[in-house]
């Protein structure tokens, strides 16, 4: 597997998130958003969390048009994987690969803690080592995570199984206690919480390994 | 020529700003605000001569770059 991390200015999980590709196995390439082509051979994007472009006018909204953002479209379009945590969410919907926004979280405040989250489905190659429904405990760090989606999108969500995480306990007034979300294809995720940061036992816990496990079994198999 | 752009969240999109504020206010004594809606001002100062063609290009800022369509409506004011 070759994961590609993309780092903007103000990214700050983007050495954490290339650091869990790399223990899943992964040949691992660092990107600048000023790049405007990905290196040859990648099988999968990391777009990490952080503060991009100081989340000027929008979380997410500059970095989602910065010169790299074109070639991550097409890269989906193409049917890359790609995964974005956090702000790399936020710059996902921004880019339209995501349906939905994140907004403020409901009580105004950054809320960074551990969180329960609730495996909801397994059939991407993300979530495909979880098990579905299983409890599991991952890191949130945001301001702006209040996942907002119009009704016929949530329908459309819920109807194509393509609500990846939901949190056990609401903490920011995500419709739907939505904390991932895949994309048609199921190819493409945006999660809140930050599975780069519980990979090994050491970091407390080892909650997010099994995503760049299974990321990692598909290439392998592909 | 200038334009302004005035970005306001959509009618029915929860603005926990906008309701920090209202509350902030209530506690301040300023009864009877019924509602309160935060949004953002951005100004331009363009090249271009045309109102016509500077409200067309604004127009496509807006829809590329300065509102996010999917939760904020945006108006356009060409001076």
């Amino acid at each position: 597997m070759k994961a590609a991390v993309i780092t903007f200015p103000g990214s700050n999980c983007d050495r954490d998130l290339a650091d869990a590709f790399a223990k899943a196995g992964a040949d691992v390439v660092r990107v600048w958003h000023k790049d405007t082509a990905l290196p040859a051979g990648v099988d999968v994007i990391g777009i990490p969390g952080g503060f991009s472009f100081g989340d000027y006018l929008r979380c997410g909204a500059i970095a989602s048009r910065s010169p790299i953002g074109q070639a991550v479209v097409d890269f989906a379009g193409r049917g890359g994987y790609v995964l974005g945590v956090c702000n790399g969410f936020q710059v996902l919907t921004e880019m339209g690969l995501l349906p939905g926004a994140l907004m403020r979280n409901a009580g105004l405040k950054f809320i960074s803690k551990p969180v329960a989250l609730r495996v909801e489905t397994t059939d991407s190659a993300f979530t495909a080592d979880y098990a579905r429904g299983q409890e599991i405990v991952i890191p949130i760090a945001h301001a702006e995570g209040n996942y907002q989606i119009d009704a016929e999108g949530l329908k459309r969500l819920q109807g194509e199984d393509r609500v990846a995480f939901r949190y056990a306990a609401n903490p920011n007034g995500a419709t739907d206690d939505i904390a991932g979300v895949l994309s048609e294809n199921r190819r493409v995720l945006g999660m809140m919480p930050h599975p780069e940061r519980v990979v090994e036992a050491a970091q407390g816990n080892a909650d997010g390994a099994a995503l760049f496990r299974a990321l990692a079994g598909v290439m392998a198999g592909a | 020529m200038k334009a302004r752009v005035h970005v306001m969240l959509k009618d029915g999109v929860l603005d926990p700003q906008g309701e920090a504020v209202k509350s902030a206010l209530g506690h301040m004594g300023f009864e009877g605000v019924g509602a309160v809606r935060q949004g953002k001002v951005i100004e331009l100062d363009l090249a271009a001569t045309d109102k016509a063609a500077a409200e067309a290009e604004v127009k496509a800022m807006c829809e590329k770059l300065l509102a996010n369509t999917v939760i904020e409506k945006y108006t356009v004011e060409i001076a």
